[in-house]
């Protein structure tokens, strides 16, 4: 099986490969993914809860190594997006395309085997677990033995078993956690069962990776910190970023396409730049004039 | 056909009775309190101590049984649930099963495994005649009691101040605290509820089937679970037409295939419901929240 | 790591459990009454630790484990009589080796066909969660019950008959519905049970510290995690039903195999409760504890018979204290009081 692919060191990037351009499919993606085939695209996505309609007409188009940001006020329906790209939800409209495979019918693993991969707002480790193992069952799809081999113990087990266990170590380190690799996940701070839930995460080995407020409930240092290893991770492993955040300095520091959601519908796409100075942007954060 | 049919509906009856507290317990407390049938055989020995021993009339005896149950209760959530509010469910259930242990080998100790013959105390309340079949004092009484049962828990639900209170609790513990509802409060008052409500289960089963023993209670207990979820449960109506249901199913089985128990049937019945539809008959389905 | 360590430790407790018990046969110091415990012993430790490999490392409630012990039992005994009316009936005197024969295919046959009845209960049940899981596998354990009461199997020339109707019983009867196996050949061997149990801690162990038990514990911390892991969620459950169910099985053959006669009422829903309260007391998700917990408290209430009523009220009041000892977070604190710190609470 496969050990970490390390793209041949395709960041950072200079701001000429930053700039977006349009591709066919009606979006826009970084000078340097126009060439690449989008990692996720989804067409006229929308979920109904009893009648409610969450999200509608959720279109967008990643880019192989973009870094984008979704915002919106509480409520917007951000996070039923990531559940309708993972498949917690059954979307009731439209079309998710991972790399260009439709993942209708798929389930919660079955997607997470296609590709994607994500942490929770609420942070769910496996608490009981070590921090090594949880980075183990991230792993768990690249680690090629079953339950016999594993019960009689046989050399493939020993073999395996060291290889993810590398992984893992190296997975670790990317956060300097390496040194807690056997510390129950449930024991560790805040902060770092975050950075835990990100490494697990990516030893799915995914084509994005979704984050879901990640630095949620982090120091403005610890959130710094964060925001160098998320551009780390993209840039090591050449992979798209999706990520939920409130904190703006992050998402506007890190993302290069940033769309907003409101009432459960994209009001805005673009650059960091134009969504700030975006009058809809600012309406939906702080309400219309016309209303006071 | 219409015996079985009648008989059906009198044994379904008392399910619904008893499923009616299961359904409170667990729509409020959020926990399958086992021991809610051994709360039946309590409220059977209770009241049948009342009568033999004692010499009370079966009113008087009925009326000590359902406080006997309504305390018993009480403390038991006090002592062996409450402390385990923000325990997992297998801890409580757990703790639920010793419970129900705990009560019947009192029982056991208290009143041996010898059957106790329970007195058919609505001997008086002349048997009428639907078309061919003979509906006895008992049968009239149990259909009659779960049908007020029913309504009066409906109204209670709906239109007190308890009531509405129980229902907020049930929808969320930590919201209704801060609209100032003492929810330790609403529990006890709800495994009071569904006590007392065991007790006239106790009395009724008892006289349908007069064979007192301290096991008495486990079977209808479960039986009574399967036809709260058939209906949905924390569904009021929906325990009184699963429980209905359930009896017409076991009577009707044990007439038509006497070589095979009829508990097969009862327990078929609660699988494939709770495979085709979860949350049963009545029942809403809640998501988990990701 | 803890997990692994542990493991050889209840090798080692098995082996000098044996030892002990082993030369106090031999030496003729046992009582009579605890020698004819010992297989039940072996039995009820089996089923201690299979049940242990759901509740503890599974996570799910399963209250009708004792209905794959019984389904392993009559298998058991059907295939042991299947067997013996082959051959000639002193054929099996003294000759341990095919007696050892004869309980190792019945005990290996008696666990395959408990793991075919784990497999189709579990892929309905496995599909529901937390207590509705606990009160199905109550009603299946109930439904076996009730299914063995009208199940007849007798034995003619023409061979193993299995029938639904008391009448149509000829030749030898191996299983009367409600009056259970009779006539049972006794051939389990407190040795053999040890063996048994060694095979049911190795494998127990080793799945649970393989990627295939890491993947089982992760579903029990947080299944929507696991799965969004890309861990086929129902595969592992059910690995762990049907391991455990197997092992049951197992457990059923050898103690049936330990008695001239055996009914299906042994096996009800009384005998899952107390395999429960061995994997409660020994503690949820450690196997010595399970072991010891089978161990002691099968042969415990065998000594002090004169308090035998008073038995199942203290299983159930132990059951209830430990619960609420283990599970009252004032509790919790009061015991880590001023020797260990406070865990480190989720928010800062």
């Amino acid at each position: 099986m496969s050990d970490i692919k390390v793209v041949e060191k395709p960041g950072p990037f200079t701001e000429e490969e930053k700039k977006l351009v349009n591709v066919p499919s009606d979006t826009f993606v970084t000078e340097r993914d126009k060439d690449k085939p989008l990692v996720l695209e989804t067409r006229h996505l929308g979920i109904d809860f009893g009648g409610l309609t969450a999200v509608d007409e959720f279109n967008i188009g990643i880019g192989a190594t973009e870094i984008t940001g979704l915002i919106g006020p509480n409520g917007a329906g951000k996070t039923t997006v990531f559940n309708l790209l993972t498949k917690v939800y059954e979307p009731t409209r439209g079309t998710i395309l991972l790399n260009g495979v439709d993942t209708h019918g798929m389930n919660p693993a079955s997607v997470n085997k296609a590709g994607i991969a994500r942490t929770f707002q609420n942070i769910r480790l496996f608490d009981k677990l070590t921090v090594e193992e949880n980075v183990k069952i991230g792993l768990h799809n690249r680690t090629d033995y079953g339950m016999f081999t594993g019960i009689f113990r046989l050399p493939k087990y020993w073999k395996e078993e060291k290889k993810s266990h590398e992984i893992a170590l190296e997975l670790l380190d990317i956060f300097g956690m390496a040194d807690q690799a056997d510390v129950r996940a449930d024991s560790l701070p805040y902060g770092a069962q975050r950075r835990l839930e990100i490494v697990r995460a990516l030893a799915t080995d995914p084509k994005i990776l979704l984050l879901d407020e990640p630095a949620a409930g982090m120091n403005p240092s610890e959130t710094e910190e964060l925001m160098k290893n998320i551009a780390k991770i993209r840039d090591t492993f050449g992979i798209a970023v999706m990520l939920i955040e409130h904190d703006m300095k992050l998402v506007m520091g890190i993302c290069e396409v940033i769309a907003v959601l409101n009432f459960g519908k994209i009001i805005a796409k673009g650059t960091p730049t134009e969504i700030r100075n975006n009058p809809q942007v600012i309406e939906a954060y702080l309400g219309s004039k016309k209303d006071e | 056909m219409l015996t079985y049919l009648i008989n059906g509906i009198s044994l379904g009856s008392v399910y619904a009775i008893i499923a009616l507290g299961y359904t409170m317990v667990y729509g409020i407390a959020k926990m399958l309190n086992f021991a809610h049938g051994d709360i039946i055989m309590v409220g059977g020995y209770a009241s049948f101590c009342a009568m033999s021993y004692l010499g009370w009339p079966p009113a008087v005896a009925v009326l000590f049984s359902i406080g006997v149950c309504t305390v018993l209760g009480i403390v038991i959530e006090r002592l062996a649930y409450k402390p385990l509010r923000s325990a997992t469910s297998l801890a409580v259930l757990i703790t639920a099963i010793g419970v129900s242990y705990f009560l019947q080998n009192v029982a056991l100790l208290v009143w041996t495994s010898n059957p106790k013959v329970y007195p058919n105390i609505f001997e008086k309340i002349p048997p009428i005649t639907v078309g061919e079949a003979q509906v006895s004092g008992v049968t009239m009484v149990t259909i009659l009691a779960n049908i007020v049962i029913m309504i009066a828990l409906t109204l209670f639900t709906g239109k007190t101040r308890m009531g509405k209170a129980m229902r907020a609790v049930s929808e969320d513990k930590g919201a209704a605290t801060l609209m100032g509802i003492n929810v330790n409060f609403t529990i006890s008052m709800t495994f009071a509820i569904g006590s007392g409500l065991a007790a006239i289960a106790g009395v009724l089963l008892c006289t349908a089937y007069p064979n007192l023993v301290p096991t008495t209670g486990a079977m209808p207990g479960i039986k009574a679970f399967v036809a709260a979820v058939f209906g949905g449960i924390g569904s009021i109506p929906g325990a009184m037409i699963g429980g209905i249901l359930l009896g017409v199913i076991e009577i009707v089985a044990r007439a038509l295939v006497p070589d095979v128990p009829s508990d097969i049937f009862v327990f078929a019945v609660l699988i494939i419901v709770l495979l085709v539809k979860p949350s049963g008959l009545l029942g809403k389905t809640v998501r988990e929240k990701v | 790591m803890k997990r692994s360590k542990n493991r050889f430790v209840n090798y080692i407790i098995v082996l000098v459990f044996f030892a002990v018990f082993q030369i106090l046969l031999s030496t003729g110091t046992l009582s009579s009454l605890l020698k004819g415990q010992l297989i039940p012993i072996v039995s009820y430790m089996i089923m201690a630790v299979s049940l242990n490999l759901v509740v503890g490392i599974s996570g799910e409630l399963s209250l009708g484990h004792a209905g794959f012990m019984s389904v392993g039992a009559f298998t058991g005994v059907i295939v042991e009589a299947a067997l013996l009316s082959k051959m000639d009936p002193s054929a099996l005197n003294g000759n341990m080796g095919m007696q050892m024969m004869i309980l190792a295919v019945a005990i290996v046959i008696g666990a395959a066909v408990a793991a075919v009845a784990g497999f189709l209960i579990g892929i309905p049940v496995l599909r529901l969660n937390g207590d509705y899981l606990a009160i199905v596998t109550l009603a299946f354990g109930e439904i076996i019950k009730n299914l063995l009461y009208c199940l007849y199997v007798y034995i003619d020339d023409r061979g193993l008959h299995f029938s639904l109707d008391p009448n149509s019983l000829n030749g030898t009867t191996v299983l009367n519905g409600p009056m259970g196996a009779l006539g049972i050949k006794k051939i389990s061997t407190f040795a053999a049970g040890c063996v048994l149990l060694l095979i049911v801690l190795f494998i127990i162990q080793n799945l649970i510290n393989s990627k295939s038990g890491r993947a089982i514990m992760a579903i029990r911390d947080n299944r929507i995690a696991a799965e969004a892991s890309g861990l086929h969620v129902t595969k592992y459950k059910l690995m762990a039903f049907v391991t455990s169910a197997a092992m049951a099985g197992a457990a059923g053959a050898l103690y049936a195999l330990n008695y001239s006669t055996i009914v299906p009422k042994k096996f009800d829903f009384n005998t899952s409760i107390l395999v429960l309260v061995f994997v409660v007391l020994g503690g949820i998700g450690n196997m010595t504890g399970s072991l010891i917990a089978a161990a002691l408290l099968t042969v415990l209430p065998e000594m002090l018979r004169e308090f035998s009523t008073y038995r199942m009220l203290i299983y159930a009041i132990v059951l209830i204290t430990v619960m609420l000892l283990t599970n009252n977070a004032k509790f919790k604190a009061f015991l880590n009081g001023p020797f260990h710190k406070e865990k480190k609470e989720g928010k800062e």
